[in-house]
């Protein structure tokens, strides 16, 4: 099938694209966090760490309350509210990202980096998450974004999850006395529990993927900080931002850095849908 | 902490501490609804109030002017771009897409088609700018520069795997009896595919097929690397050089520090939503329409 080799085609032809520079590079091509092309010095380090920071900070957002959404939407919702409010959930994943980039960009950025962030770095600044000086391109504002744009995706596949809980369970526990909240958690989360694993994870493959949003609101910086208000840069951010100003080796890296992103970002996948297979393959 | 089934089974009245537990989940379950509109209000808020007082006619009819601190023009280059770039895409997946679904659903068994699925559904995760990564290697640096066809072959890759998974389960929802019906006839494997599954599916593959149009018609990071971008509007049938696009120009207006060019941006956003969620509407209206399959 033309699918399969497609996908060869594509790890083949950016390995062998970004290959050379690697080797060149060695060990210090994820090891270092130098970047400066220009003097050949291609340690990607610190877009590994921001890839990193950036979905850490938006799994904690976006997880308690996707997870919330679905289980409102697929639990208590009035039967006529469910369809429309659904609907308004994937519409927040409709919305292309480069409007979540504008958005975050022009609006987030000002108001986050004056009224947010920046009381909080002087007021709790000498915790070093908080350092100052605060910035509304950062890390933080960042993992915000991405929290916003994970979520529609981790909410509808942990819905079509909870969808398989058998109702049988579902009643047993209502005939045994369960108020709701124990129906939730004695029938439908330990039935669902590695398939909704499986939606996190994808959610977290789309955070770690995400470029034009980012690449507009995180600041662009190769340095590594502890602070989460400093400018950083993500793996797919950096690919975007430089690649129209690169040449030669510069391209080759960036394309070098597509591949390791790819390659993370594929392993997450796999590991995410064999999880969510395995649940809805109880059904058969 | 006594085990919870235990203390159900004992049968106990509800106490008050299943009782607060049970109003704590339930505020959880309703915030989050609440907390996740939020920014969806926001955005399309800011989208539409500030869009709308940059969209004219003009804009939808002029390219943009040559300094970025200069008022008015408009992204009709972008929009054009889109729509051929999207018009080519579609040409190259549809086929391809729905002759997979056909096969996976007809015609796949074993665990070559299981390797199928799972990679297809592996391939809806791929980052887009891997993709971007990929078509500039592949097309972009083996022709010598960056083309309108090098876009939408990027845009392809990002279709065809929505399109595969939403026309294989719609294909799913037909109901067996009329293959069989079909088949008891004499009728061939291949003809009865072609004139009973098809047909009857038909409003859920037109479905599918615009959900994932409307997917890839604001992907930014791909063609970045690909059409590049370009200040003049191209010709209808040029597609061998730099072209422009929608997402492309909201992008850069957005990276730019001029008020003008961020007032672009913003009506181009209100532009590129309302064509997205046009086509995400008629989509559900075809199959509300004729959606006996569906239902």
């Amino acid at each position: 099938m033309v699918v399969l080799v497609v996908l060869g085609l594509m790890i083949w032809f950016t390995t062998m694209r970004s290959l050379p520079v690697v080797q060149a590079t060695g060990a210090s091509f994820v090891t270092s966090s130098d970047w400066l092309p220009s003097a050949g010095d291609l340690g990607t380090l610190s877009f590994v760490y921001g890839t990193l920071v950036t979905a850490a900070v938006a799994m904690l957002l976006a997880v308690p309350v996707a997870i919330g959404v679905a289980l409102f939407l697929s639990e208590i919702a009035p039967k006529r509210l469910r369809t429309p409010l659904a609907y308004l959930i994937d519409l927040l994943a409709a919305v292309p990202s480069v409007v979540y980039g504008l958005w975050g960009v022009l609006v987030l950025v000002p108001f986050l980096g004056n009224h947010v962030w920046g009381p909080v770095s002087d007021h709790a600044g000498g915790f070093p998450l908080f350092e100052g000086p605060a910035t509304g391109r950062s890390y933080a504002t960042a993992g915000i974004v991405l929290a916003i744009m994970a979520l529609p995706i981790i909410t509808a596949i942990t819905r079509e999850v909870i969808a398989t809980v058998p109702s049988a369970h579902r009643e047993a526990a209502l005939a045994l006395g369960a108020t709701r909240w124990e129906v939730i958690r004695l029938a439908v989360l330990p039935y669902a529990k590695s398939g909704i694993t499986g939606a996190v994870m994808l959610g977290l493959g789309r955070a770690m993927g995400e470029t034009i949003a980012v690449a507009l609101v995180i600041g662009g910086s190769s340095t590594i900080s502890a602070s989460l208000f400093h400018p950083g840069y993500t793996m797919a951010s950096v690919i975007a931002n430089e690649f129209p100003e690169a040449t030669g080796d510069h391209i080759n890296a960036l394309i070098g850095i597509g591949v390791l992103l790819f390659v993370l970002t594929l392993i997450i996948n796999v590991g995410a849908r064999l999880l969510v297979w395995r649940t809805a393959r109880k059904l058969r | 902490m006594t085990d919870p089934i235990e203390s159900l089974v004992r049968g106990g009245t509800i106490t008050r501490g299943r009782r607060t537990r049970n109003h704590v989940a339930t505020l959880w379950m309703v915030g989050s609804m609440l907390l996740a509109l939020i920014p969806l209000v926001l955005v399309l808020s800011y989208v539409i109030s500030k869009g709308v007082a940059f969209v004219s006619w003009d804009f939808l009819t002029q390219a943009e002017p040559f300094g970025f601190n200069e008022r008015g023009g408009g992204f009709w280059n972008g929009i054009k771009g889109t729509i051929k770039m999207m018009a080519l895409a579609s040409v190259i997946a549809i086929p391809i897409g729905v002759a997979s679904a056909v096969w996976l659903v007809e015609f796949g068994r074993g665990w070559f088609a299981g390797t199928v699925r799972f990679v297809v559904d592996v391939m809806t995760g791929v980052p887009s700018v891997f993709v971007g990564v990929f078509v500039y290697s592949f097309v972009v640096l083996n022709t010598g520069h960056f083309s309108t066809w090098s876009g939408s072959v990027a845009l392809a890759l990002l279709m065809l795997p929505i399109i595969v998974k939403g026309c294989e389960s719609v294909l799913l929802l037909v109901p067996d009896h009329l293959r069989e019906a079909s088949l008891a006839l004499g009728v061939p494997r291949w003809r009865s595919v072609l004139g009973v599954v098809l047909p009857t599916a038909a409003p859920g593959l037109v479905t599918a097929i615009m959900l994932a149009v409307a997917r890839a018609a604001g992907e930014t990071a791909p063609l970045l690397f690909t059409t590049f971008g370009s200040r003049v509007v191209t010709g209808w049938t040029s597609f061998n050089g730099p072209d422009s696009a929608l997402p492309l120009l909201i992008y850069r207006g957005a990276r730019s520090a001029y008020a003008p060019a961020q007032e672009r941006a913003w009506a181009g956003a209100l532009v590129l939503i309302a064509m997205i969620l046009i086509l995400t509407i008629a989509a559900r209206l075809i199959t509300v329409r004729k959606g006996k399959v569906q239902a």
